[in-house]
Parts: structure tokens; sequence; C-alpha cells
């Protein structure tokens, strides 16, 4: 919804803020009112990247809003500062080094942990501002008298008093903040926070940093909020306490639940919805102090049955009325197409990344001594394993042998009890498994981990992305395009994985046996070294298994790669060695031949039946 | 301004609020570990047992009557929400959850602020524990003595439910895996039922024994939300042992700080759960793995 023409959004915001002081008297609003909804959608702006972008639910935004609010306001009215913008600007900064140092904290840890850490975190604010600091913040009386903004231009001077005439300044504020919300959101960066809000795990497996694009996502919104708070004192000629209170943070919580989380502008529309209710129910219809109550109910309601909120609801509504046909029509399409692309020859094999240490000539993985113990449980015990350059291994054992386990360690999931894992030459114990991948090591799951919620070309630009910026990079402002190699890296993935007709679908939209190729294409697409497939072929019909099985072939050329897979048929047919686990433990490594042939596998597979029949 | 009578009395003040706190805390946590929703509608179930006692206490003038009037009354409260609205959301993200029991709290307290105003309402203790207890070195209120009394009774009752019989077992368990516990055959769904009530009839029963010691207003659950909070962090989600130890460790932080600035109660809280954070991510007796 988001990337559709380069600059429509842009450009209907300004018509919109244009427009809105021609059209909004006559429905009723008063200036200020509309000043205070900009005010709360800039605010939000910030805070739906954090939540609706990111999946960050915080409540304590208002320390943000109230640090950045009273900055300003104690620079313009007791320090003397007399740029307002100025201020304003200073006061966003001191706001965003605030959020850097709370979320250092706040984002230990994630989920509710970090809801109940944000609310500590706003209160605390409220006690500090109320307290220790009242004397910079005047306590409960709050700072008077912030001046309202004007710019001296040379041949003339503009000064933003009040009611339209500072919507001007306001308006402009909103847009910039607009602006930029939505090239940060279209940028790299905006893609992975999506991908951390849909699946955390897979984001740092394929080799994201997620706690410093999480930490950029929390001064993000730290930044908007501090400088809406500096606005909110200009609008209002006075630094109210209030602006600290948990209150500010639950109504803007409830303000973009209502108007729609992921979309930038939810914010500004559930602030809309919530100042005319307000203003609606208390005169018009007499509530009184009941509105609160009213909202409340409506806010329930909406997070039950709506869950996209308003935006949300509308986006619903259009497609259920204008995407019907045109879908059918595509998936008819879709399937002639399908059946043509089969006909094509495959795609050529795509390079593995460049090798760090091309002097390098030893076995690429090496570990040495691989022991995993769980409590008095041994998963992995004792395991020497080595695989060289170039080679495709086959890893096969009864189930409870300890495979995935023995793949989780190689990978620095898991950390070993003891033991030493050597990948090119390099110690790697004790990575985390995102360096590792940067490293050149990942591996496909065995039970699908997608980026459920996005299209299948925007989980390989996640797992493009890894490989082409590293593990953590701030460029927010570059678009996705802009990223050199990306398109092409995602093209030719998703034409080895043969996805290419099914590029924009939603995960969830695919069949099984395409979610597994997919998750195979997550791997690939970061260009591994050495690649390891965990059951690659679990759960697949006779036909999907041939198919993959090509695939794999045409994948392994130029890479080493490690396979753990229950069909023995294909397994032999692809591997050139094959080592077999058993209860933690190495049974046997050889030739595919030497496997079948060897009297110990025979033994383990059939677990002595032959014994017991014949007793 | 620091005397040792007055820093004993503070420890005394820091015992009954840790007290409490632990009470409330011990309901959320088991809702929490059990069902894996965060109740942020916990505060406003601790000011809903206040003015059901209230009201109870207004008709029957029997301050017993009241405590378990306002506890049953906000036990099958629990139940209602955890039927009603909440099973629809245990297969929702987390978000939702929180969203949902947020609004559920804010309808709460303005439900109430519609009734009963937002003037503060009395509750007198009981006659029994009315006026003051010489301690010997000090003087101290004697319902406030009370109140831990009251609550260690209360915290042992749900230790005996929680550790010594069969719904106690299934919750426990369930605090480990309840996908294991489902597949054993039990009907998780009603278990949750019964937790859910069982935790906010916790908070509720809070609720009425703290009214004599404060005044009730409706807002009076958004503080005690927030500690409550601070105390799982500390002590750590899903574990009663933990809620215990945090309750009793925040109670007196805010006690003795507020012997010098009560300013700065809030701060101290902070601090100490930022140095638990750093030193112990999952709590001082949380478990690892359960998020």
């Amino acid at each position: 919804m988001l990337k559709q023409r380069p600059f429509l959004i842009e450009a209907l915001t300004a018509i919109g803020l244009i427009a809105a002081p021609l059209v909004l008297p006559h429905l009723g609003f008063a200036p200020n009112t509309v000043n205070r909804i900009l005010v709360w959608g800039l605010f939000g702006l910030g805070f739906d990247i954090l939540f609706g972008f990111t999946g960050l639910l915080s409540f304590g935004q208002s320390a943000f809003y109230g640090t950045g609010g009273f900055v300003a306001a104690y620079l313009l009215t007791r320090a003397g500062f007399g740029n307002v913008l100025g201020a304003l600007i200073i006061g966003m900064i001191a706001a965003a080094a605030t959020g850097y140092l709370i979320g250092l904290i706040a984002l230990r840890r994630t989920g509710i942990y970090f809801a109940m850490i944000t609310v500590a975190i706003a209160e605390v604010f409220f006690f500090v501002e109320f307290n220790p600091l009242s004397d910079f913040t005047g306590g409960e009386n709050g700072l008077p008298g912030v001046p309202t903004p004007s710019f001296d231009l040379g041949f003339t001077s503009i000064h933003f008093t009040n009611g339209w005439s500072l919507y001007q300044f306001i308006a402009l504020c909103y847009f910039v903040g607009v602006v930029i919300a939505l090239r940060i959101v279209r940028s790299p960066v905006g893609a992975i926070l999506s991908a951390i809000r849909d699946n955390p795990l897979r984001a740092t497996a394929v080799g994201h940093n997620i706690h410093g694009y999480k930490l950029t996502a929390f001064v993000i919104a730290a930044a908007y909020a501090g400088f809406a708070g500096g606005l909110l004192g200009v609008l209002q000629a006075f630094m109210p306490p209030d602006a600290f209170t948990f209150d500010t943070s639950g109504q803007l919580v409830m303000q973009t639940a209502i108007g729609g989380r992921g979309t930038l502008f939810g914010p500004l529309v559930g602030a809309t919805v919530w100042l005319f209710l307000q203003d609606f129910l208390q005169s018009a219809l007499g509530l009184g102090a009941a509105w609160k109550l009213v909202l409340g109910v409506v806010f329930v309601l909406l997070v039950c049955f709506l869950r996209g909120g308003i935006i949300g609801g509308l986006a619903d509504l259009y497609r259920l009325v204008s995407g019907k046909r045109k879908r059918m029509d595509a998936e008819m399409e879709q399937e002639a197409a399908d059946a043509e692309a089969t006909l094509q020859p495959p795609p050529a094999p795509m390079q593995a990344k460049e090798v760090a240490h091309p002097a390098y000539s030893g076995p690429i993985l090496k570990a040495t001594g691989l022991t995993k113990r769980y409590g008095g449980l041994v998963a992995n015990s004792d395991i020497d394993f080595s695989v060289n350059q170039g080679e495709l291994r086959g890893i096969i054992g009864p189930n409870g042998a300890g495979k995935s386990t023995f793949f989780k360690m190689l990978t620095c999931e898991i950390a070993p009890s003891s033991g030493q894992i050597v990948f090119e030459g390099r110690d790697i114990t004790g990575l985390k498994v995102t360096e590792v991948c940067q490293l050149g090591l990942t591996k496909s799951y065995q039970v699908n981990q997608l980026f459920t919620g996005l299209t299948v070309r925007e989980n390989l630009t996640i797992a493009a992305l890894a490989e082409l910026r590293g593990k953590f990079r701030l460029d927010l402002f570059r678009t996705l395009a802009g990223v050199k190699g990306l398109t092409e890296q995602v093209a030719h993935t998703l034409a080895l994985v043969n996805l290419t007709r099914r590029a924009d679908t939603p995960v969830s939209e695919l069949a099984y046996g395409e979610k597994r190729r997919l998750e195979i294409g997550l791997a690939l697409a970061t260009s591994p070294r050495l690649l390891l497939l965990d059951e690659p072929l679990a759960g697949m019909s006779p036909r999907e298994r041939l198919e993959t099985v090509k695939l794999l072939k045409s994948i392994a050329r130029g890479r080493t790669m490690i396979i753990i897979d229950h069909d023995m048929d294909s397994l032999f047919e692809l591997a050139e060695r094959v080592t077999v686990l058993q209860e933690g433990r190495v049974l046997v490594s050889g030739t595919p031949e030497e496997i079948k042939a060897n009297a110990a596998v025979q033994e383990a597979y059939l677990g002595g039946v032959h014994g017991e029949i014949a007793a | 301004m620091i005397s040792w009578p007055n820093l004993v009395s503070q420890l005394f003040n820091g015992l009954a609020l840790g007290a409490l706190l632990a009470l409330i805390s011990s309901g959320l946590t088991i809702i929490y570990g059990t069902l894996g929703v965060l109740n942020l509608a916990h505060g406003a179930m601790f000011m809903i047992g206040g003015y059901a006692g209230f009201v109870a206490y207004q008709y029957t003038e029997s301050f017993i009557l009241a405590v378990i009037a306002g506890s049953l009354f906000v036990m099958l409260l629990g139940v209602l929400m955890e039927r009603v609205i909440i099973r629809h959301f245990y297969h929702r993200p987390h978000e939702d959850q929180l969203l949902v029991t947020f609004g559920l709290g804010i309808c709460f307290v303005e439900l109430v602020r519609l009734i009963f105003s937002s003037q503060s309402q009395l509750v007198p203790p009981p006659a029994l524990f009315q006026g003051i207890t010489n301690l010997g070195f000090m003087f101290y209120p004697t319902y406030r003595l009370a109140v831990v009394g009251i609550v260690a009774v209360a915290l042992g009752a749900l230790f005996i439910v929680l550790y010594r019989t069969r719904l106690g077992m299934i919750v426990r368990a369930g605090i480990e895996d309840s996908v294991m516990v489902d597949s054993l055959g039990i009907n998780v769904y009603r278990v949750f039922m019964v937790v859910f009530g069982i935790g906010a009839m916790a908070a509720g029963f809070a609720g009425i024994v703290n009214a004599p010691v404060v005044s009730l207003t409706p807002g009076i659950g958004d503080d005690i939300l927030v500690q409550t909070f601070v105390v799982v962090v500390i002590g750590g989600v899903g574990s009663f042992p933990g809620a215990i130890l945090g309750g009793l460790i925040a109670g007196e932080i805010i006690s003795v700080t507020s012997m010098f600035n009560p300013g700065y109660a809030y701060v101290m809280l902070f601090a100490a759960m930022t140095l638990v954070l750093v030193v112990r991510p999952h709590g001082l007796l949380g478990v690892q793995g359960r998020e």
C-alpha cells in the first residue's frame, strides 16, 4: 500500500494539508483542534514506525514527548533562547538521546517485558519531572510563555501567531515528518523493521543485527515524540506538565490502534476521531465525563473486530469491492504461466559470496569434540566432523540422533557445552548466529521460518539485504532500489527456487511445497559458501521431491552443502559422502555405497529387529 | 528527620505495601504464566475490588462481608472477562492482548468514575483493628499491622491452591508447557477461566483490604499496576515466589525512599528494576524461556 507510484502519498498529503484550512472550518473544526490533531499525528508517525512497523508496543512514549517538550520550552522561556525552530530541534535531539539510553535498557527484553518496562519508564519520567526537576519544569505549574515561531527572511519576516497562522507552521512540520517517515519506511532499514515484527528469529538468522535496528526504531520514535512535544508547547503557548503522564502514552496507543497501525497516517486519523468524539460526546450529546467510557468501548470493539483500525478496515473494504475480479484473472494467468515455466531451462547457478581469505585451502568446516548436554541428557557427544570445500555431505540418523542439535551448534544458534567449531580456518565457537551468517554459513530450517506477513519477493529481499549491507547499517534515506545488486540477487534467487511467478504473492497464500522452496531460497539469498539444509525434502510429495533434488543439485555447484534428510534414496543420489549419527555420536562416515553396505548402519536403522524376530 | 522510630515505621509500611504488591503481582503473574496474557486491566481489578467491597460495606456494615463480597465480585468479573473477550485473544499477537486489556481497564475505570464520581470514598477499618498498637518501641496503626497478617494468610491460601491441589499442579504444569498440558487431555480452557478468576480475585481482595489504608478513587489501580509490573520484572514472570520476593523488595524501596524524598521513590524502583535487568534479565527467580 505504501509503495505505489513515487511521491503519490507525499503529494496527496501536501494537497490535504493545503486544503484543510479551506474545508475543515465548514465541518465545525476549530483551528486549534486541527493543530492539536497534527501534533498528535506527528507524535504518532514515529510511534507507528516503532509499533506498527517494528511490532514493539511501547507505553512509554510520554517520556520522550515530555522530554522534548520541556527541553524546548525551557530553552525558550527560561534560558532566553530566541529561535523557536532551533529549540524544537534541540528538544528533539534531547529526546532521541534519552530514547537511546532508555532503549538500551528496555530492549534487553521483548514482548510483554518490553511493554511493562516502558510503562515503568513513563511513570518514572513523570515523577522526575514533578519532583527532582521541578525547578526546570515548573513542577505542576508547567512552563508558561512559550513563544510562537517567526522567521526573518531579510526582506520580510513571517510570524506564525495562532489559529490558522500557526497551522501553516505545524502543517509544514507534519509534512516534513511524513516525508521523512516515508523515506525511512521505504528504506532497507524499513524493510528489515517489518521483518523483525514478522519473525525476529529468522531476521537474526539471515544476518541482521536486530537489536541495533530495534534501537534505531526506538530512537526514531523518541525523536518524533520529542519534536511533537515541543510543538505542543508552542501551540498552547504553555508547556503543560501532563504531557508526561501515562495517559498521554495511553492516548497515543489508542489513537494509533483506532486509526490503523502500520499505516503512518493511522495516528492522525485516530487523533481526529478521538478529538472529534470528545467534543461531540461532551457538548453535543451532553455526556459529560462519560465520553471517555464511550471511547474506551469503541476502542475495545475495534481491537476485537477490526484489527487494522479504520484505515485497515477501509483498505479491506476497498480490496473486497475492487480486488475480487482482478484476483481471479490473475490466478488463471498464473496457472498458465506456471505450466510454461516448467519447460524453461533452469537458470544459471548462483555465485556464493567471495571468500574472505582465498589463500585458505583446508576443510571449510571442522568441528572437534562437539558436545551438547541438556541437564542430564546428552544430545551430542564428542562429535568430530570435517567437510571439505565444494563437498556435498549428507547426514542421516534415526529420529533423536541429535542431527538438528548438531546443525544448531554449527550455525551457532545454540552454544555447545564443549568442543570447537572452525569455519574456513576461523574459530567461530561462541559467535552469534548473525555473525556466522555474515561470514557465509547459514541453514534452512526443518520447520519453515518465513516472514509470513510479507510477499515472496520481500522475503528474499530481507535475506539478500543482509548480505549486501552487512549486519547493521543506517541507510535510512536510501531506497531499496538504490541498493546495488539487490534486484538482480532477488530475481536470481526467485528463478533458482522457481518462484518467479509467485514473487508478489503473500507467503500465507503459498502451497506447502512452495513454502519449502522459499525456505531454501531465504538461506540461499544470503549467498552462503556453506549451506546447511535441515530436512529440505520433509513433507513433500514424490514429484516435489524430484524437483527439489534437482534444485539442490543446481545450487550445489560452487558451494559446499550439508544436508540432513530421511529420504535415503534422494540423499544417496545427492551426497558424495554421508555421515551417520546415532544417539548423539558419529556412527560412521563414508561414500553412499560404503554406508549402504555397513552392518552397523543397518543395525541402527533396523534397531536389531532381526535379532528379536529370530528370538 | 531520619530517626530510628521513623525508619522502623517506614520499614513496617514497606512490609504492608510489599505484602499487598506481592498478592496483586501473584495474581498477574499466574495469569500470565498460565494463559500467556498480560492483563493490563489488573490495576482496574484492584480498584473494582475496593469499590465492590465499599458497596457491600454500605449495605452490611460488616468488613468481613465486604471483603468476601468484593473478592467474589472481582472473581466473577474476571471469569466473565475471560469467557467473553480474553478467550478470543489467545491466538492473537501479544500486542493485541495488551491493547484489549488496556482498553478494558480504561472502560472499568471510567465506568466506576461515572457511577461513584471522582471523589474519594472511605471504608473504615474493622472495629477489631481500629486504633494504634504500642509495639514497645513505637506506636503503629493497628490496621496496617493487620494488613500484613491478612495478606500473609491470603498468600498462604494461594500457595496451598497452587502447590497442594490438583488445579495448582495443572496451573504450574501449564506455566512450564501449556501445549503439553493440553495434549494430556486436560481441558485447558476451563483451567484458564478458573486461573483468570483466581488471579483477578487476588487483586480484588488486595483492593478491599487496602481500602481502609487509603481512600478509594477510580484511578487508584493505575499506580498499583505500574508497581506490579516492576515487581514482576524484578521477581521473574510466571514465578509465584518471585512475585512475593519482588513485592517485598519493591514495597521496602518505595517506603524507605519516601522517607527521604517521595519524589525519588519511583526513580529508585526503576533503578532496582534496571539493575535486575542487567544482572539477571529473567528476574531474580524467573526461569529462562518464558517470554
